[in-house]
């Protein structure tokens, strides 16, 4: 008995280095944006970098606003794209995992290197870099956050729910509207959570694919970091912008699916 | 009705096609023009080696080379610091009471849903803070990489660990194996295939990562290879020598991860 409380104690302790870790290289790191949030260029204590940021003095809320535009309109156009696709995917391909692996695959290669690619490709074919493009982008580099998520829940639901529906009377969008995507609705989160917040806070891609015309949150961040401008102050306050509207998709994601694992799939 | 069915089957195999093809389209575009010699994606000019050749250029590939350099070591002293880091702490926390673990795990989440930009900055910032005690350049991107890597290696082997019989462990202990002995002959073996997939997930998560190092690189001229690109490749537009790269890029990344994923499917059809 002694023994078995000696071990189990030291057991714990194999934790405590990795806590320690954590707490100094995640959240300390957190914390000093936190302070630095409400400090001004004098290294006084202000409310000014938040003043600066929500009256849009230098334009940054007009950029998350735009960004949040993007974001949920690569979002949507993923969900129209990516759903139907895991739908079929669990549907005819279960059981071939190349298949999926496919669809999954570009997700491995450097986003720099595809960005880059099509950039190429819509300049030699005389596309005009805007909007447009930024949003090609966009959905190319997510697409694959979201049908991964998709897939994972789709497969997973029991195919006898959707057969009794059947012999209960409904008809296939029936089973669809009714079945198939309330049952999926925890992947339909997690995958809108693993697009939405990669592209609202996205830099490069958008600077790449726009000629730097378009400028998202992340750009915004970045810029507001680099040694030329030096103005941490407001760019630790748009750092906690990001960071409350990741705890809050977090939050949404959580909540929708009682299965934690769908976020680790990866 | 069975005539109905694959007409619904060829429209599904189609749309999938589709979307595959508008995934891979840009890639087989770069590897095919990658024999052009040019960057206009035109053959007007013939088939051409120029681009492959450019990468024998040592005015061309210094730069390169360097960033593969410091992008393997990065990635491998990262991945192994972060499994074996890992791999202890999932053991440790696994042990932990129920508070104190919650605590750890969402705490450990943190990396993985946080916005990457928003833990370069912060660590950033922390590193300008304690600049002191981190001296700029690889120090500092391995902590980083580490930081993020360690938390995909804890949640990948703690599923293996919750499956693991606890009698094991008891067994080894009566059968007179002291602790530690118990824990490399028989915890360890178990949760074998979760440090072997979260070691392969921080190698890659480590090879990939660009928003971390970019902003953690400092002025010491250490570039990875994203990095390297984003400097080079976005100023000037894209050069023949980079199509010749990243057809390479494409080629030996996928067959890795095919021949990865075929060999892991393999292995579980024959445990069945």
């Amino acid at each position: 008995m002694k023994k078995k409380f000696k071990f189990r104690f030291s057991r714990k302790a194999l934790a405590y280095p990795y806590m320690l870790f954590l707490l100094l290289f995640v959240v300390v790191p957190l914390v000093i944006i936190l302070i630095n949030a409400f400090l001004g260029d004098d290294g006084g204590l202000t409310l000014a970098n938040f003043a600066e940021f929500f009256s849009d003095a230098g334009g940054g809320l007009t950029v998350l606003g735009n960004s949040l535009i993007i974001g949920a309109v690569t979002t949507l156009i993923c969900l129209v794209i990516g759903y139907p696709c895991a739908y079929l995917l669990a549907k005819y391909h279960a059981s071939s995992k190349v298949f999926v692996l496919l669809f999954i695959l570009p997700m491995w290669v450097n986003f720099l290197i595809r960005t880059l690619s099509t950039k190429a490709i819509f300049m030699a074919i005389g596309v005009k870099l805007g909007m447009g493009t930024v949003l090609f982008g966009m959905v190319y580099n997510y697409l694959p956050y979201m049908i991964l998520p998709l897939h994972t829940t789709l497969v997973s639901i029991d195919h006898s729910y959707i057969e009794a529906a059947e012999d209960l009377g409904a008809d296939k969008l029936t089973v669809l509207r009714k079945t198939i995507i309330p049952l999926s609705m925890p992947g339909i989160v997690s995958g809108i959570t693993m697009t939405f917040i990669p592209a609202i806070s996205t830099f490069a891609i958008s600077e790449i694919l726009s000629s730097s015309k378009i400028f998202l949150f992340g750009d915004a961040i970045n810029m507001h970091f680099s040694k030329t401008t030096n103005s941490f102050g407001v760019g630790s306050v748009m750092s906690l912008v990001m960071l409350v509207l990741v705890i809050v998709a977090n939050v949404i994601t959580s909540l929708t699916s009682k299965d934690e694992e769908v976020s680790s799939v990866l | 009705m069975k005539r109905k069915n694959l007409i619904a089957r060829i429209f599904a195999d189609g749309y999938l096609g589709l979307v595959l093809a508008l995934l891979y389209l840009p890639i087989f575009l770069i590897i095919i023009f990658s024999f052009s010699g040019n960057s206009y994606f035109s053959f007007k000019n013939g088939f051409s080696f120029d681009s492959y050749a450019a990468l024998f250029d040592p005015d061309k590939n210094a730069g390169l080379l360097s960033a593969l350099k410091f992008t393997a070591i990065l990635a491998l002293s990262a991945s192994v610091i972060s499994t074996v880091f890992g791999a202890f702490a999932t053991i440790g926390i696994f042990a932990l009471g129920r508070r104190v673990k919650k605590v750890t795990l969402t705490v450990n989440q943190l990396p993985m849903i946080n916005s990457e930009i928003v833990m370069a900055v912060s660590l950033m910032v922390f590193f300008a803070v304690f600049s002191f005690i981190f001296p700029q350049g690889m120090t500092r991107l391995i902590i980083s990489h580490v930081a993020f890597c360690t938390p995909y290696v804890v949640l990948s082997i703690l599923p293996r660990l919750q499956k693991m019989d606890p009698n094991m462990y008891e067994a080894a202990l009566d059968l007179g194996s002291n602790p530690f002995s118990a824990m490399i002959k028989v915890v360890f073996p178990y949760i074998m295939p979760g440090i072997v997939s979260g070691f392969a997930m921080a190698f890659t998560l480590s090879l990939d990562d660009f928003v971390i190092t970019q902003f953690n690189k400092g002025d010491t001229g250490i570039e990875t290879l994203s990095t390297y690109i984003y400097e080079d490749a976005r100023v000037k537009s894209l050069e023949p020598f980079w199509f010749a790269v990243f057809s390479i890029f494409f080629v030996v990344m996928f067959t890795l991860l095919l021949l990865v994923n075929i060999k892991r499917n393999g292995a579980k059809e024959d445990k069945r």
